[in-house]
């Protein structure tokens, strides 16, 4: 079953194309990698998928609604870990929690219960009442991915999860991927380290807006024939024309 | 759905170090410094005396001066020259120049000249000072000229005597007029500015992005923003009414009802601004600086310490869209006249279309998507 459709789907900025006519689908339970330099346009697309942007033109599915005509439906589906931080850290972590599953529409009375699961599922059950500004970013990431999937969305959105964590922090968010898909929940996470890539089901290599390459790991280092992800990356990236923008 | 964001809201405000203490704090410095020193009453003001006359009718005049409470006698000298000196370094404000031959020509004429000469580097203080001085020396002559048509044993001519009465502050006590204004400089600053520097701040940390991809309504994520204001500054109003009534012995003529109801729709048209603003500014310091802006503007043209009457008419023109302007009008007429509701139709209209006007532009000028 296809949970993520995007046809040609475009992104303009006055002259500046970010996301050009990119096509691709997305099956449930799979782990989609987004791939590409900076600029290349993930954010963008990423945004467009979780309609926070409007296409310029193209359509673009998600859980079934259209991203463009039924941007809230889509909210309602998906969950989102942004690339900055954005939990708040002013709050406990339970506050956090329940903020969330509130706002996503939890039960009141199934809070609490959820709360437990998400703190005893991170094996973080001590740091309860802790201040989210007072812990470890790697234990931050966690928290947020879990945070992010408290409604039991079908879809979770990743921008650059393991940015500035340590190699330990990253494998072990890595296995809270793995669970996750392993429960029938889609994961499309966008990424600049290449030994993560490797762990997708499926990636795509986005340059200068449009995709350059899209399969499994093993088929596109054949196809490159290149011994790891990151000389496909290599390969493909030369070919950009425009640097960070 | 709004219950959660209430309580993340609340629990913020109360573990920020910083603004629990100012809502308690910002009433009573603003209300016990500011009246003090932003003050225009003329008292104490140095009187220079250059009598030539020294006749028993020109001292009169100085001792009356004197006792007036207005003037303090600081300098008697022997001529004009000598008293601009005076006022050149600084140890007088005013001259009172009394001419040889004024004793003669008051039983003589029935009248004579006096010159009065201030200065006016500080305006205000000159020019009441001089009109002050003006109305002793005509006061006096008055007296004067009653004195010796009763003497000459003739009818005193009728004349006519002004006598003033100032209504509602009678002593023209100028804190009395700062006050009610302050308070609304205060609930302008709670409920228009820190909502909007919070929404700000949020855009600023990038967790108002993470709001964005919840299905969280734009509608309940602000009201959840300004309810917490809300609270707080009708708290904070009420914590100066304490203080007016603690220390200026101050309390509204008029209902507190009336006030809280203007001072509703007050807060919703300041809040309106400040959503505008945080529309429009993409960190905190480019939205501190537009309230910088906005806030010298409504100080200065919405009559909180200058009466708007007696300013230019262009800028009369420009503080009718002040929304402070309105409520400082209200609070004034409420806090010292006693005005009721159906006194101040007109400015509870102009605060109502404000509401609605700002909340509106608010509203189209939130891009919810790129």
């Amino acid at each position: 079953m296809k949970v993520i459709t995007a046809h040609e789907l475009t992104k303009r900025f006055g002259n500046f194309t970010a996301v050009d006519a990119i096509s691709f689908q997305v099956e449930q339970g799979e782990i989609f990698g987004f791939l590409g330099a900076n600029g290349a346009g993930k954010t963008t697309a990423m945004r467009i998928l979780c309609g926070l942007s409007r296409p310029t033109s193209g359509v673009g599915t998600v859980a079934g609604f259209d991203v463009s005509r039924q941007p809230e439906k889509v909210k309602a589906s998906i969950g989102y870990m942004s690339q900055k931080f954005a939990l708040y850290d002013d709050l406990k972590v339970w506050e956090n929690i329940r903020l969330y599953a509130g706002i996503y529409g939890v039960p009141a009375r199934d809070i609490p219960g959820c709360t437990d699961e998400v703190l005893r599922r991170l094996d973080f059950t001590d740091g309860r009442n802790a201040m989210v500004g007072s812990l470890p970013l790697g234990w931050k990431q966690k928290l947020a991915f879990s945070v992010a999937m408290v409604h039991n969305p079908r879809i979770v959105f990743l921008d650059e999860p393991t940015g500035g964590v340590d190699p330990a922090a990253r494998r072990q968010f890595w296995e809270l991927i793995y669970q996750a898909a392993e429960s029938g929940i889609t994961i499309f996470v966008t990424t600049h380290y290449m030994d993560e890539a490797e762990y997708c089901d499926r990636v795509s290599i986005l340059v200068d807006g449009r995709i350059q390459a899209l399969d499994t790991p093993r088929a596109l280092k054949q196809q490159y024939d290149a011994p790891t992800m990151n000389e496909v990356f290599f390969a493909l990236a030369r070919r950009a024309q425009r640097g960070e923008s | 759905m709004l219950r959660y964001l209430l309580e993340k809201e609340f629990k913020q405000f109360g573990r920020n170090k910083f603004l629990p203490r100012m809502v308690f704090m910002f009433p009573f410095v603003s209300l016990l410094v500011f009246p003090l020193v932003a003050n225009f009453d003329v008292r104490d003001m140095n009187l220079s005396i250059v009598d030539h006359d020294h006749s028993p009718m020109s001292r009169r005049l100085t001792q009356k001066a004197s006792a007036s409470g207005y003037f303090r006698v600081t300098q008697v000298a022997d001529s004009y020259e000598r008293a601009l000196r005076g006022i050149e370094d600084d140890t007088a404000d005013i001259i009172l120049e009394i001419p040889s031959g004024f004793e003669r020509d008051m039983v003589r004429q029935r009248s004579a000249a006096v010159m009065i000469a201030a200065n006016t580097v500080n305006g205000t203080r000159g020019g009441l000072g001089s009109a002050y001085l003006a109305g002793i020396v005509n006061d006096y002559a008055g007296e004067l000229r009653a004195e010796l048509m009763a003497s000459s044993g003739r009818l005193v001519t009728p004349s006519f005597d002004i006598i003033q009465r100032y209504r509602f502050n009678p002593h023209l006590e100028y804190r009395v007029f700062m006050v009610p204004a302050i308070m609304v400089m205060l609930l302008t600053m709670m409920c228009g500015f820190l909502p909007a520097l919070n929404i700000v701040g949020e855009k600023e940390k990038g967790t108002i992005e993470q709001m964005n991809v919840t299905p969280v309504r734009r509608f309940e994520f602000i009201l959840a923003k300004l309810i917490p204001y809300w609270v707080v500054g009708f708290v904070a109003l009420n914590i100066c009414f304490f203080v007016a009534w603690a220390f200026y012995g101050l309390t509204p003529v008029g209902g507190v009802g009336t006030i809280y109801l203007f001072a509703s729709v007050f807060v919703l048209a300041v809040s309106g601004l400040g959503l505008v603003i945080s529309n429009f500014a993409k960190t905190i310091q480019q939205a501190m600086f537009m309230m910088f802006f906005f806030v010298v503007t409504m100080i200065f043209l919405g009559g909180l310490y200058t009466p708007v009457a007696s300013m230019p008419d262009w800028a009369q023109r420009i503080s009718d869209f002040l929304p402070l302007k309105y409520f400082i009008i209200v609070m004034r007429s409420v806090y010292l006249k006693g005005s009721h509701v159906t006194d101040m139709l007109q400015p509870l209209t102009a605060l109502a279309c404000f509401a609605v006007g700002l909340n509106a532009l608010a509203v189209v000028s939130y891009r919810k998507r790129s």
